[in-house]
């Protein structure tokens, strides 16, 4: 029998040592895992670290591999959101925006396009009437110099808005090109509040993902319910302080012209009239906390930047002994009584809150508000008991299909049965070695992935053997039909596992969640189950017969 | 000689072409019926293709399904499926049920307030109650989570009948995808036979199964290419019969290895995973039998277009290394 080349056994035998113990961290995993905390939350702390986390430290040697296979929220227990974003509703704030602009725009003309009116008009559009319909293209001119050009890779020279008429009115909305930029945008903004607010509350290894055009997932392992999460992240949070003009308990009371007529959040039955345009708004704040009034209820501290600090600081200057509301969602929290002069930009919000509630109030100010409402498509929640019985489960599976199967080798092959057994094993190491070093997850479905590799991976041996069997009926000597065992069965066991490669891989593109995570476990599955029957059984065969020489073999 | 544990002879000479009427054509008529029962029974599909809420309670009091529904049928919740669970791993207190809602009609999105309802609900009956697990998809994902799968079977297999088709013939690759077929359609038959929860884990069998039919399929197909080149003027049939003679032993083998490994996660490995490994065990027992009855029949009817002719490199770059 030929021997591998010395380069390719050095090789072959790294690759399974560093397998094995890119493996190793996985059986010790919970001591592992506070380890990697412990060191993540020091270096995040800037280098010092209290006993309890040195202690944590020290129960892993650094020295040793620390990568850990993930859990996927099915084994580990946690949320899990599908998120769609409104985008449209951005372009209704934005359109709205610029009725004062168009109203200014179009004063400037007024001589030759007489009088400009409003017109009622779906979401998203401005509708605009004016009188003198002859001086329709002075009026579009005007309107179209507030356009700006958008700045994107593929809408160069293009404007923000289209600006059309329609008999005697002039009809504004956002451009093609402004509305993908915007969506873009909103998109972006989503995610970074998420996740702001979602790192607020400190969870390990969140995922917030944008998928799709407007889509948002989000998985928070260890959170307690789906339910929980979305308190968090489906609140918009923007909050605004307007001046009250007028309190009434009449839900269908007609507020006037540029007023809102709001809820109260804690009474009842009450409304407020308020202006629309706010003072100031949660946008200037830069920072928010839990506090307690003077008679000891929960309440939030604010703070504003400059710009918010003086519009606050003119606006309770020039009304003090007026209301003043303070509005989260459209909903008026509190309307106290503007008592004094409030300089310093700073503040406190009261209203009936628990201190669960003031503290997550805060949270939500501090991260900002969502450019856009969102609505949810998709939630699962997976309890953590439910996750490690999973597990469980699993593991006991695993170790069974195991066993059976290496009986079976070894009564079916013998002497070759547990030279397959032992690339059985250091297979099933390279499968946690390899997702442990890319950073896959393991799902539910990925450990029956592994226990399917289980059998399956025997399949290459098994043609191998077989091959040999084959070889050694036709008289050949043994260390001869050893290789032309492996040499014959080569093309079979190649284009047998591309195949089942590949769907290895379709599963991986299309699938998504626990699908993917099987995926990607039969995947990594194919790859080590080739190579440790191409070159690890060979390997350890190899060891074998140059030791014994034997003149005849059975398979 | 040791003894040797044998699945198979260790030289089988059988003609699997002699009942072909009873196995070629009973796979057909079995594809038929398997059709005829999804058309007729459909499938029993989970939340993840028509949208809905799926709560898992478990209690340490016994489930009292009847009570169950009477405490929901307050909430006008439409549609409410409730089936108690029965699983070998749960210890003697452990009692779970999974209660399945309907989607509401003309939502796009989930109602948090129905579940939160429905938990109430269900806490009034037995106050010691919790939800180890709680699903709701909105049927705006479920609609394109159905195309997702469609696509994900067609693509897969359209990559298998490439692949197949540029490492051997086209005739192959045709004989590949009918077993493909078949045993895709009749384990779809036997979910609609038996009401299995059909979902997204499902998917990932049928593609798995797919996966393991056409690894045994390629298997007796590159042997059937080797021997073509060995024995140019034997007839295709007496070739295709050596062939799968010749790699039976194996082809019983990995079945049965796998399916060891498969029975173990069925009956070990917990309820949440069991509609998932009992379709692949569906699966492989139908994979196997394809691989040897039914892909090279096809085979066989188109015929192969054996006269010498110059081979591309690659085709047959493995199977022609010799001693």
């Amino acid at each position: 029998m030929m021997q591998t080349p010395l380069w390719k056994r050095v090789l072959i035998w790294a690759v399974v040592v560093l397998g094995v113990a890119a493996a190793f961290p996985n059986l010790q995993y919970s001591r592992v895992e506070t380890h990697n905390d412990a060191v993540a939350a020091v270096e995040a702390a800037g280098g010092t670290a209290t006993p309890e986390q040195q202690a944590a430290i020290d129960a892993w040697p650094s020295f040793l591999p620390s990568g850990l296979v993930n859990l996927g929220l099915d084994l580990r227990g946690g949320a899990h959101l599908l998120a769609e974003v409104q985008v449209a509703d951005v372009y209704a704030a934005r359109i709205d925006a610029m009725w004062p602009d168009v109203r200014d725009a179009l004063r400037d003309v007024r001589d030759q396009v007489g009088a400009v009116r409003r017109q009622p008009s779906p979401e998203g559009v401005l509708r605009v009437a004016i009188s003198n319909t002859e001086a329709m293209p002075v009026a579009l001119e005007a309107v179209r110099e507030l356009a700006r050009p958008v700045v994107t890779l593929t809408g160069v020279g293009q404007n923000d808005i289209d600006v059309t008429a329609e008999g005697d009115t002039i009809v504004v909305q956002l451009s093609e090109v402004e509305r993908a930029a915007t969506d873009d945008r909103t998109i972006q903004q989503s995610l970074e509040i998420i996740r702001r607010r979602v790192d607020e509350v400190g969870t390990r290894e969140p995922t917030i993902q944008r998928q799709g055009e407007d889509r948002i997932l989000i998985q928070v392992p260890g959170i307690g319910s789906a339910a929980e999460l979305k308190a968090l992240i489906g609140t918009t949070a923007k909050l605004t302080f307007h001046p009250v003009l007028g309190r009434t308990s009449d839900a269908g009371a007609d507020p006037g012209a540029r007023n809102l007529l709001l809820p109260s959040m804690d009474e009842e039955g009450v409304f407020y009239i308020v202006e629309q345009t706010p003072v100031v708004t949660g946008e200037e704040l830069v920072d928010a906390q839990p506090a307690f009034d003077q008679n000891n209820r929960p309440a939030v501290n604010f703070r504003f930047n400059p710009t918010g600090a003086r519009k606050f600081g003119d606006y309770t200057a020039t009304n003090i002994g007026s209301p003043f509301a303070i509005v989260l969602d459209d909903e008026v929290i509190s309307a106290p009584v503007i008592q004094d002069h409030i300089p310093g930009g700073s503040g406190i919000i009261t209203g009936r809150f628990t201190v669960e509630e003031s503290t997550q109030l805060a949270v939500l100010l501090r991260a900002g508000a969502l450019p856009a409402e969102m609505t949810f498509l998709e939630e699962r929640t997976v309890g953590p008991e439910l996750g490690q019985d999973s597990i469980d489960a699993g593991k006991v599976a695993a170790v069974v299909a195991m066993v059976a199967v290496a009986v079976y080798m070894v009564a079916s092959y013998g002497l070759f049965g547990v030279f397959a057994n032992i690339a059985l094993a250091v297979n099933i190491a390279l499968i946690f070695g390899a997702l442990s070093t890319i950073g896959g997850t393991l799902t539910l479905p990925g450990i029956a992935g592994i226990v399917l590799t289980i059998g399956m991976a025997v399949d290459a041996n098994v043609l191998v053997f077989e091959r040999i069997r084959e070889e050694l009926r036709n008289q050949k000597n043994p260390g001869r039909a050893i290789e032309l065992g492996y040499e014959r069965a080569f093309s079979a066991i190649l284009d047998a596992n591309i195949t089942t490669f590949i769907t290895a891989v379709v599963l991986f593109t299309v699938g998504a969640g626990p699908v993917r995570g099987f995926a990607v476990t039969l995947g990594v599955g194919i790859i080590t189950s080739v190579f440790t029957a191409l070159f690890v059984t060979r390997a350890i065969i190899e060891i074998w017969f140059n030791a014994r020489r034997p003149k005849t073999i059975t398979v | 000689m040791a003894f040797r544990l044998r699945l198979a002879p260790e030289k089988t000479n059988i003609d699997f072409f002699r009942a072909q009427w009873l196995t070629f054509g009973g796979s057909m008529m079995l594809t038929v019926v398997a059709i005829a029962l999804w058309a007729v029974m459909g499938l029993n599909f989970g939340i993840d293709f028509r949208g809905g809420t799926t709560i898992r309670t478990e209690s340490a009091q016994p489930v009292d399904v009847g009570a169950y529904r009477q405490a929901l049928s307050g909430l006008d919740l439409g549609d409410v499926l409730i089936t108690e669970v029965f699983d070998p791993t749960f210890g003697p207190d452990q009692h779970v049920a999974q209660v399945r809602i309907a989607p509401l009609d003309g939502y796009e999105a989930v109602t948090p307030e129905t579940i939160l309802a429905a938990e109430e609900a269900l806490k009034t009956v037995d106050p010691s109650i919790t939800f180890p697990s709680v699903e709701s998809v909105g049927p705006k994902v479920s609609g394109e989570l159905v195309w997702k799968a469609i696509l994900a079977m067609v693509a897969a297999t359209g990559a298998i009948l490439i692949y197949i088709w540029l490492r051997f013939e086209w005739q192959f690759a045709l004989g590949a995808v009918a077993a493909l077929v078949h045993d895709i359609f009749i384990t779809i038959g036997v979910l609609a036979l038996f009401q299995i929860k059909f979902d997204l884990a499902i998917i990932a069998a049928l593609l798995t199964i797919l996966g393991y039919s056409i690894n045994d399929t390629v298997v007796v197909f590159d042997r059937l290419r080797e021997n073509l080149i060995k024995y140019k003027t034997m007839p295709l049939r007496d070739v295709m019969n050596l062939s799968v003679n010749e790699t039976l032993s194996r082809t019983l083998m990995t079945s049965v290895t796998t399916l060891i490994a498969l029975v173990a996660m069925a009956v070990f490995g917990g309820d949440v995973i069991r509609g998932f490994t009992v379709t692949i065990i569906i699966g492989i027992v139908l994979g196997t039998y394809s691989s040897v009855f039914v892909a090279k029949n096809l085979l066989l009817f188109i015929g192969l277009d054996r006269s010498e002719k110059p081979k591309k490199g690659g085709d047959h770059e493995f199977a022609n290394v010799d001693a």
